[in-house]
This record gives structure tokens, C-alpha cells and sequence, in this order.
């Protein structure tokens, strides 16, 4: 399973608790996508479209981050193979709201 | 024993204040949705059980929530708002092209008949409508797509469709006010729009009368009379008696004609509040004394209601959306203060009192009256 940590706004929204876990299974290249993982998130918590990812251009939303295992997807295409201790679950993929004030 | 329920946005939530009748002693319920800025909530005529929610951040964008409860319980429903076709531009602060970019929902305002239709004015101005409560939205372009909608620009809040104000009359007539682009009145349902402006001068512009680009800050209408309407403009307020064709102003003996919210006295047509602020650049009252100004005689002649509100020491905004009238025989008026306070008046405005005094930023207030 594949774990998937959210924001606390997110979180609040979709009803979850601070992690959530998705089962998603490798692509024909024996790879996990963020992709894949995205889209299996606002499959299973359709509140979080448009949250995360802009509903018509499927853009990461500015002041949103993506990490896991201490490197930043952000900027990465979502065909980016995700590490294997995010697919093993060891790892979770890190949802991020950016920090700012007010 | 009739009661009242006041629908408060906040920057941080929504809260709801409910009392009955006398309406001397309030509940609060919130926040809800807590840290979300909530721009506005407003309850359906045809079922006043059916509320409307506008919650974003900058963050994670929009969402669209709903009750089916009266706000004990809340639902969130279709938050796609998708402009029609390929947007184009409009102009932007320093008069460049600017595509239009979807930011926000200011404004919801249910249809009088059907609590399962609704209209939603956003940011970048358009005009967005809903028959399923909220679940999908389609843009009603007629209006962006106006022959000037290319010329439209922001003001200092962003270029956000503000105001929707439903004729329950004249069938299929309805006005929209968009900062800083100007009125609009559609007589077909949302299909098609005109500019009516006629009669507006804003001295900023190039030219202070054209018919694009004043910003207008809300329109009221009282329902008996719908063809007069009320503005509070950037700098003015405006009166029309022919449904938007040309105004005039009726700013009279005001301390200043700055100012956000008006709004018209449930049963008399003649009787409008407005709250003057000092001055574009400095927003918030003059001398530091919050007061409400009131017309009985539907403009030019406006008295200060002051009783209650405070009168030394008050820097705090009154914003475009945050009064709102009930509809009890004694009418009772209410607004609410960037400070977070929000004042109540059960005699049309003679005598005010907090409700509740340290909300997060107030945003809109709306009020259900309850059988």
C-alpha cells in the first residue's frame, strides 16, 4: 500500500487521518507513478480534486509541494517514477501545503 | 415564535448566530470550516434549510459546501468552475493583457424558487450557475463575453463579480456589479448582458463617465419596488428608479460617499443604510467613529445611527457583503467589522449591540428570517 501524507486542511476536508493509504498497482514498467498515486487519491477522496492539482490543466497548484525520501517531486513530470520505499510503504509521499503566514 | 439566523464569513471560518425573535439573546455556532476564508454563505429563499457555503484558500483553491439542515450539517459538493470556451484576456492593472484565471467564489446567491438552483459571481469576473445544488456549474459567458469583457479590469481586490441580485418581478431579469468593470443587467435569465451604467462618473478613469470600468461596490434593491436600485459605489452613492437605465446621486449630506455594503429596510422601499468610510486609501471610519448612516427618505438627507456602536478609537472596515436586513416587523439591521465584531439592531438601526465582538475578519453576513 502506498502511503500518502496530507495537510492538515486536506485532511480536515477529506475526513482522514494524517496519513492515507492507497492501493495502487505498478504500471507495465514495474513502476509506481505519482501520477498514478495522484490520481488514485482523488479517486478515493473526490473532495481533493481540484486541491491539489488545478481540475483543467492537471498542474500541481503553486502552493502546493510534493516530497518523499527527503527529495522534492515538486517539478517532476507526473510519470516520475516514485521511489520503491514509497511503493513498499516504508515511505510515505508527502503532500505539503507551503508555508506562509497570515 | 419567528426567530433569525445570521450567516457570517470570516477569514477563518464560518459561524452562524441564531436567536428568536426578540432577538435579544444569540447562540453562536463555530467555526466552521476553521481556517478556511470563507467569502461568503447564504441560505435559499425557496428553503431556508438549504444553505450555500463559498470556502477557499490559496492554497488548496475552492470548494462549494452545502446544508440541508440549516447548518447543523454540511456537505461539499462541486468545486469546478471551468470558464466557457477559450477565456481570452482581459486587461490587467496596468492595462496589459491578462488571461482570465479562475480564484475564487465571492458571491452565491440562491435563485427565489428553486433551492436547487444557484448563481456564483467569482474572480475573474464571471457569472456561474448551478440547477443540481451546487454539484456542477456552468458558466453563463454572455456576460464575460460581453463586447467589452476584453477591456474589464481589476480593482484592488482583484477583478471579482461581487453582486447578483435577482429580480423576483420582472422575470428573468437580473443586475450583476463586477469591480472595476461596472453594472450589468440581464433580462433573459443570465443568457445576455448590457452595461448599465448611465449616469455613473468615476474620476479616475480617462474618461469619467464611459460605460466600462467604474467600481461598483454593491447594489440593493428592495423586492416590492425592484425597478429602484441602490449603489454604493467606490466614491458615491447612486440611486436608479428605472431598473439600471441611468442614476443619479444621492450621496447628500453624507460625512463621506466612500464606502461597501447598503441595503434597503425590509418593509420600507424609502429606507437605506450605508457606512461610510473615510476615504479610499484610508478604510476605515471617519474621526474613528463607526456609524451607521441612514436614509428615510430613499437618499441626499441621511442621518448617523450611533447608539451602541463605538465612538472613539474605531479603525475597522465594513465590507461589501457584511449587512444584510431581517424582515420581522420591526426590521433589524446587522453588519459586521473586519475587527471581527458584528453589531445588531432590533429597531431598524435607533440601538446597536455586539453579537459576538472577536470573530476572525468579517467578510459577509447574511440573515434568514425563520417562521
Amino acid at each position: 500500500m502506498i502511503r500518502v501524507g496530507l495537510p492538515a486542511h486536506l485532511r480536515t476536508l477529506a475526513g482522514v487521518g494524517s496519513e492515507v493509504l492507497l492501493d495502487v498497482p505498478p504500471d507495465g514498467a514495474d513502476a509506481v507513478t505519482l501520477g498514478a498515486v495522484l490520481d488514485a487519491l482523488e479517486a478515493s477522496y473526490p473532495v481533493l480534486k481540484g486541491t491539489i492539482r488545478d481540475h483543467r490543466t492537471g498542474r500541481r497548484r503553486a502552493f502546493v509541494r510534493f516530497f518523499a525520501c527527503q527529495d522534492d517531486l515538486s517539478h517532476e513530470p507526473p510519470d516520475v517514477a516514485l521511489p520503491a520505499q514509497v511503493v513498499n510503504g516504508s515511505e510515505p509521499l508527502l503532500v505539503v501545503g507551503a508555508i506562509a503566514g497570515g | 415564535m419567528s426567530g433569525v439566523r445570521v450567516l457570517v464569513g470570516t477569514r477563518k471560518g464560518a459561524f452562524v448566530l441564531t436567536s428568536d425573535g426578540k432577538r435579544a439573546d444569540w447562540k453562536v455556532s463555530g467555526p466552521h470550516f476553521p481556517g478556511w476564508e470563507i467569502y461568503h454563505l447564504k441560505g435559499s429563499p425557496a428553503d431556508p434549510d438549504r444553505l450555500y457555503v463559498s470556502q477557499s484558500t490559496g492554497w488548496f483553491g475552492q470548494q462549494i459546501q452545502r446544508s440541508d439542515d440549516g447548518g447543523g450539517t454540511w456537505e461539499p459538493v462541486g468545486n469546478e468552475f471551468s470558464y466557457d470556451g477559450i477565456p481570452g484576456t482581459h486587461q490587467w492593472y496596468d492595462g496589459t493583457p491578462h488571461p482570465w484565471e479562475f480564484a475564487r467564489v465571492w458571491h452565491l446567491e440562491p435563485s427565489l424558487h428553486d433551492p436547487d438552483v444557484v448563481y456564483a459571481g467569482v474572480e475573474d469576473a464571471a457569472l456561474f450557475k448551478s440547477v443540481d445544488g451546487g454539484k456542477t456549474w456552468q458558466e453563463l459567458s454572455g456576460l464575460r463575453n460581453h463586447d467589452t469583457g476584453s477591456h474589464w479590469a481589476p480593482g484592488a481586490g482583484g477583478m471579482c463579480l461581487h453582486t447578483i441580485v435577482l429580480d423576483p418581478v420582472n422575470t428573468g431579469r437580473m443586475f450583476a456589479a463586477i469591480s472595476a468593470a461596472g453594472a450589468f443587467r440581464s433580462d433573459d435569465d443570465g443568457q445576455t448582458w448590457r452595461p448599465v451604467t448611465k449616469g455613473l462618473r468615476s474620476e479616475f478613469m480617462p474618461e469619467p463617465e464611459a460605460e466600462i470600468g467604474h467600481c461598483v461596490h454593491r447594489i440593493a434593491m428592495h423586492p416590492a419596488r425592484p425597478d429602484v436600485l441602490y449603489m454604493q459605489k467606490h466614491w458615491d452613492v447612486m440611486r436608479s428608479d428605472d431598473a439600471g437605465e441611468s442614476w443619479h446621486e444621492i450621496s447628500g449630506d453624507l460625512p463621506t460617499d466612500f464606502g461597501f455594503p447598503i441595503s434597503v429596510h425590509a418593509h420600507e422601499p424609502e429606507t437605506v443604510y450605508v457606512v461610510p468610510i473615510t476615504s479610499d486609501s484610508q478604510h476605515f471610519p471617519p474621526d474613528g467613529r463607526l456609524r451607521v448612516y441612514r436614509s428615510r427618505v430613499g437618499g441626499n438627507e441621511w442621518q448617523p445611527l450611533t447608539a451602541g456602536l463605538p465612538q472613539e478609537n474605531c479603525y475597522v472596515n465594513v465590507l461589501r457583503d457584511a449587512m444584510d436586513i431581517d424582515s420581522l416587523d420591526e426590521c433589524g439591521v446587522y453588519f459586521g467589522t473586519t475587527g471581527g465584531q458584528v453589531y445588531a439592531s432590533a429597531d431598524g438601526g435607533d440601538h446597536w449591540s455586539a453579537i459576538v465582538r472577536d470573530l476572525p475578519a468579517v467578510l459577509s453576513v447574511e440573515v434568514q428570517t425563520l417562521p
